[in-house]
């Protein structure tokens, strides 16, 4: 019998708690009663790979989306896509979007008195490579307020989405800058147990920052992983 | 070596515009095999209402049951045209559309057959961790042996199952809590 064929999370060690109320979104938008364990079925270790989507060969680069140069600091958000045995996670797709360097989203929705740059659109998408290797240029994202609570800002963020080998891995995040004093403040990066929060902070990588041109940040993303054993014979 | 898992944040409210590709709502090339089919999710909050800035996503087999995934090692027809894959915003008013084929049944592993199902994952500004849920299609003979609605209490099973309106197309209102509630699974 094919079952439990990725390993599950343990409640409560990485992943946010549902309802997180000082994030106050969660209140009327998160489920009160538990998940049922559905047992591995082709259904959930299957999934898109989306292995036909041809990128081009700028999308990873988010400051050649326009005419010109986005305003703000270029960095390089390079690392690898792994899954919890360590092992690449091939080709996989990711995808990022983020605010310009003033703190503004290119969204209808985003009101926050800030301007937009015409140079700067804000989403890009990479495959990995064969060891799970993917990079993105960019632009710093600014801190932006929000309307959780009195004087909330977000601390700098990039949205990062990727879909690994299964629907069962499937995983939206986002990734933070070190040391940012925000970090403390923030209901969302809190909501992760506290174990946990600093996986989701990219570390600066000196090796990797380009002279002249840019500072280079490392955040390496680790999806659900096969069980040790694996319960099929092919 | 064994790394620790990445914790999952929400995909907050800003993600369309910038999230490139938000919307992939026909999943069937014309001359897919299988009986064409429209479903419309409506994504609500615990108090009923609407959630206009959510994003579902729907991947589910051919309609000859087959994943097109390598897993899937099956000796059945892929389609060209199909991948499976679905990914749509709700609008303002809270409705996302997809346009596909009907999927076949894929077996469960202690043996015998799932009935037709599509498998669903919601995202939301306020939703900290994905959701996954299915969409199973009303008055379909097979959903008395299901293996997975078996595992749900009877009096919950309504809210994996589609209606169809007098257009012909698959309705599925998704709570995400309240008297209502979806029933969500750890998959
Ligand atoms: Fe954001």
């Amino acid at each position: 019998m094919k079952e439990e064929t990725y390993r599950r999370p343990v409640a409560g060690q990485d992943h946010p708690a549902n309802l997180s109320p000082a994030y106050k979104s969660t209140v009327s938008r998160s489920p009160s009663r538990p998940a049922i364990v559905l047992p591995h079925s082709l259904s959930e270790i299957t999934g898109p790979l989306l292995r036909e989507e041809r990128l081009d060969s700028v999308e990873n680069d988010l400051t050649r989306r326009r005419m010109g140069e986005p305003l703000g600091e270029r960095i390089i958000v390079q690392g690898r896509v792994l899954d919890e045995n360590g092992k690449p996670v091939p080709e996989a797709l990711v995808e990022i979007w983020q605010c310009n360097a003033a703190g503004r989203y290119h969204h209808p929705g985003d009101q926050h008195d800030a301007p937009l740059d015409p140079n700067f659109y804000g989403g890009g998408r990479a495959r990995a490579d064969a060891d799970g290797n993917y990079k993105f240029i960019t632009i710093k994202p600014g801190a932006y307020p929000w309307g959780n609570h009195h004087n909330a800002w977000r601390p700098a963020h990039i949205h990062f989405s990727l879909f690994g080998p299964a629907f069962a891995t499937r995983l939206i995040t986002q990734m933070y800058f070190p040391q940012d004093p925000l970090l403390a403040f923030d209901p969302i990066y809190n909501s992760v147990p506290e174990a946990a929060r600093a996986r989701l902070q990219a570390a600066f990588d000196m090796e990797a920052t380009q002279p002249q041109w840019a500072l280079a940040y490392r955040f390496d993303i680790v999806l659900r992983g096969r069980n040790a054993t694996p319960m099929e014979n092919t | 070596m064994s790394r620790a898992l990445t914790p999952s944040q929400t995909i907050g409210p800003f993600y369309f515009g910038t999230l490139a590709n938000a919307y992939r709502h026909d999943l069937a090339m014309p001359g897919v095999a299988g009986e064409r089919i429209e479903i419309a999710l409506t994504l609500h909050d615990a108090a009923g209402a609407i959630v206009p800035d959510g994003l579902l996503e729907v991947w589910q087999a051919n309609s000859h049951g087959r994943y097109n995934h390598p897993e899937d090692r099956r000796n059945l027809p892929l389609d060209a045209g199909f991948e499976g894959y679905g990914r749509a915003s709700t609008d303002t008013q809270g409705c996302a559309r997809f346009g596909t084929v009907k999927p076949g049944r894929v077996p469960w592993p202690a043996g015998g057959l799932q009935a037709a199902h599509v498998n669903i994952s919601v995202f939301a500004r306020g939703v900290l961790n994905r959701l996954a849920t299915r969409l199973y299609f009303d008055g379909d003979p097979a959903l008395a042996e299901d293996p997975v609605l078996k595992l749900v209490e009877p009096e919950r099973r309504a809210t994996l199952i589609a209606k169809r309106d007098a257009a012909g197309v698959w309705r599925l209102p998704l709570y995400l809590g309240g008297p209502n509630e979806t029933v969500f699974f750890d998959c």
